[in-house]
């Protein structure tokens, strides 16, 4: 069954490409700063990968190698004041937002100076001073989320958008279906990016869509849906822009599929060959998205071919820095394990008379909770 | 007794309701049939003539995505007050619930909050059967970083919905339907708040110790009453009135004074809320008990809807009598 799947052909996913490319509105230096953030991804995800290896990360670890157009040129077409909210291969999405790389691998390391202190991991970067409302670990559970987030903006009467970002794999969950009638039906200012990767883990698209062209399902709810070349960075950015601004200006919420690939496995676990062939895997790595980029960006004379070696040195060095930075960082007290739990500062006062007769221990955690509120 | 300040539950509710949207334009009401239908058991009727469509918004049957809304909606600044419409449709949001609004606090390291309260009634005795007579409590209050809250009477229906909506954290308000038209005094006048995680002593006795919540409590006072009126016995019971956080200080103290206990749940006692305060009790009072602590519950089966089916599947004021007098006698 396995075989058949794995040699049959696949219709071409990439065609019916809708997006049209328009660089004309795209000052030089934002296209050399998105195309520094592509090589910085590309740098840090393979060093997560060795970091986890070396078990100085531990638990999931979802890498977004190949994914580098989509992942920056969608945040690169935020505002500041959009919001972001993301699915869990989130480490590209995050640094795209400008979360600091230190702040990042700290997270993954599990230290205090994650972004998420320790709590969270790779799967839970988020940074609100950013806007950016997290990596969500349930496929498809961060979608209701997100049309709330958009509602939020909407009851503030601000003209501000929401970018959910969502694998192949959350199309066929129910918290879709509902997630996007809510936004039509409430008008509300968001862009679900459909990070279309072919795999939802090791299920190819075709085998899990009964309508694969994922855009198309926009349809259902009198949405708007478009595709566009997720490995075209200037693509990529224009079709996020006029979707975000259609969701920000309008209210007028879309679907933008974008058609991408991941190099590695569904994560660091997986060798990513049992559901897929080296001779694919090779196919999409020979129209690499950051060549193309860097191709596009050359003829622009935005960038000089020269200086590819440089820049991708510093991007580099910049993960190496932010693993020094992680590997300084605290791991965080044994005693602040409750600390968070809740966020109300009655919290402590509130359990002070549950801890009578509770389980071996939770006396104590709640007391240091109550010692630190 | 001013008249004005008789009230039921259910308008205890929307009197408070009222009073938190006027307060403060954060609060949010969403949910099925809360605005033109005036709610489904009319707890917010009259609501959204009062502050609109946009503030008291109705919904599709859609409980995973706008439970997931007012969480989204939550993080951004909001205060939603979600009612969803039956506890048992609570199951098709549990992802939500569970996996976000408990997580989110704690999950990103204290960076978003989650100020969400989600209204839902419970309960059997109307013959709706095996789907939708449930009670979960146990469900939620197994969660830690859900605030779980289950008022008894109308004054601490009022004053601990004004808690929930004014607290940080995702708190859920377990109604009851026979709670519903339950009358009592609640002082209009009176802004203040009930604190989250306080136990009440309803009634003072010194024989033993009935712990109860939500409409259980209506119950163990109307079993306290025979036990006194029939038995001479003098029952003292205790509303939880907050599941989680749980005030295990006013239980222990009570049992100490009796050296007897009694829990007491409209939901399924097995792996229940009064497993969990029984356990306590145990630890806490180990040596003041005279008899093992008895607990009465739903019995172990799905609803059924045959009335007399029905009647021995749920607890009830005779069955506590009879347990009271189990743990009197203190046969194990």
């Amino acid at each position: 069954m396995k075989s058949d799947w794995t040699s049959r052909r696949f219709t071409d996913l990439r065609a019916g490409t809708l997006a049209v490319m328009d660089v004309s509105d795209h000052d030089e230096s934002r296209l050399r700063r998105l195309f520094e953030v592509m090589l910085l991804v590309r740098a840090f995800e393979p060093e997560a990968e060795r970091q986890y290896k070396a078990a100085k990360i531990g638990g999931y670890c979802h890498l977004a190698t190949g994914q580098e157009a989509t992942h920056v040129g969608a945040v690169g077409a935020m505002r500041d004041d959009d919001v972001l909210i993301a699915a869990y291969r989130d480490h590209g999405l995050a640094l795209a937002r400008r979360v600091d790389p230190e702040a990042v691998m700290a997270e993954l390391f599990g230290r205090v100076d994650g972004c998420a202190h320790g709590r969270g991991g790779s799967m839970h970067l988020l940074d609100v001073g950013r806007n950016f409302f997290g990596g969500w670990g349930i496929v498809g559970g961060h979608l209701p989320v997100a049309t709330g987030l958009a509602l939020e903006l909407t009851r503030r009467d601000e003209r501000r958008a929401v970018l959910c970002e969502l694998g192949d794999g959350a199309v066929n969950t129910g918290a879709w279906h509902e997630s996007l009638n809510l936004a039509a039906l409430w008008q509300l200012p968001i862009v679900f990016l459909v990070v279309n990767n072919v795999y939802g883990m090791g299920t190819h698209v075709e085998r899990a869509s009964a309508q694969p062209e994922l855009y198309k399902r926009a349809a259902a709810y009198r949405m708007h849906g478009e595709r566009v070349d997720g490995d075209d960075l200037l693509a990529v950015v224009e079709a996020t822009e006029r979707r975000l601004a259609a969701a920000r200006d309008e209210r007028r919420p879309s679907v933008l599929e974008a058609m991408t690939y991941r190099y590695r496995g569904h994560s660091v676990a997986d060798a990513g060959l049992s559901y897929r062939s080296k001779d694919e895997i090779e196919e999409r790595r020979s129209h690499d998205p950051i060549d193309r980029a860097a191709d596009a960006l050359v003829e622009r004379d935005v960038l000089r071919r020269a200086e590819l070696d440089e820049l991708r040195e510093r991007a580099e060095q910049r993960v190496r820095d932010a693993v020094e930075f992680a590997d300084a960082s605290a791991a965080p007290h044994v005693e602040s394990l409750a600390e968070h739990l809740y966020g109300d500062a009655a919290s402590a006062e509130q359990h002070a008379r549950m801890r009578l007769g509770g389980p071996f221990g939770e006396a104590e955690l709640l007391a240091s909770e109550a010692s630190r509120t | 007794m001013s008249g004005e300040n008789t009230m039921t539950v259910r308008e205890a509710l929307r009197l408070a309701l009222g009073e938190e949207l006027a307060r403060d334009e954060r609060v949010l009401v969403i949910g099925e049939e809360v605005g033109l239908f005036e709610g489904p058991y009319k707890v917010t009727a009259g609501l959204m003539d009062r502050f609109g469509e946009e503030r008291v918004r109705d919904t599709p049957i859609s409980e995973e995505g706008f439970v997931g809304a007012a969480i989204g909606a939550a993080m951004g600044g909001a205060r939603p007050v979600v009612e969803i419409m039956t506890v048992n449709f609570a199951l098709l949001a549990m992802d939500q619930i569970v996996n976000n609004a408990a997580k989110i606090h704690y999950m990103f390291g204290g960076e978003a909050g989650c100020p969400l309260v989600i209204r839902t009634p419970g309960g059997g005795g109307n013959q709706l059967t095996a789907q939708h007579s449930q009670s979960f409590d146990a469900w939620f209050a197994h969660v830690p970083g859900l605030k779980v809250l289950s008022p008894a009477n109308p004054a601490d229906a009022r004053g601990l919905l004004k808690a929930a909506i004014r607290d940080d954290d995702p708190v859920i308000f377990l109604e009851s339907f026979p709670l519903y038209n339950v009358k009592g005094e609640v002082d209009r006048d009176d802004d203040e708040i009930v604190p989250i995680g306080r136990a009440q002593v309803v009634r003072e006795g010194s024989a033993l110790t009935i712990v109860a919540h939500s409409y259980g409590v209506v119950r163990a006072l109307k079993a306290a009453e025979q036990l006194a009126d029939d038995h001479d016995v003098a029952a003292e019971v205790i509303d939880l009135r907050s599941l989680r956080p749980l005030d295990m200080e006013t239980v222990a103290a009570s049992v100490r004074k009796t050296n007897r206990a009694l829990c007491v749940e409209e939901g399924w006692a097995s792996y229940g809320v009064t497993a969990e305060v029984a356990a306590r009790i145990g630890n806490a009072c180990f040596d003041h008990l005279d008899a093992p602590v008895e607990r009465v519950g739903a019995a172990g089966v799905p609803l059924p809807y045959a009335k007399n089916l029905e009647r021995a599947a749920l607890p009830s004021d005779r069955k506590i009598v009879a347990a009271a007098q189990r743990v009197l006698e203190g046969l194990g």
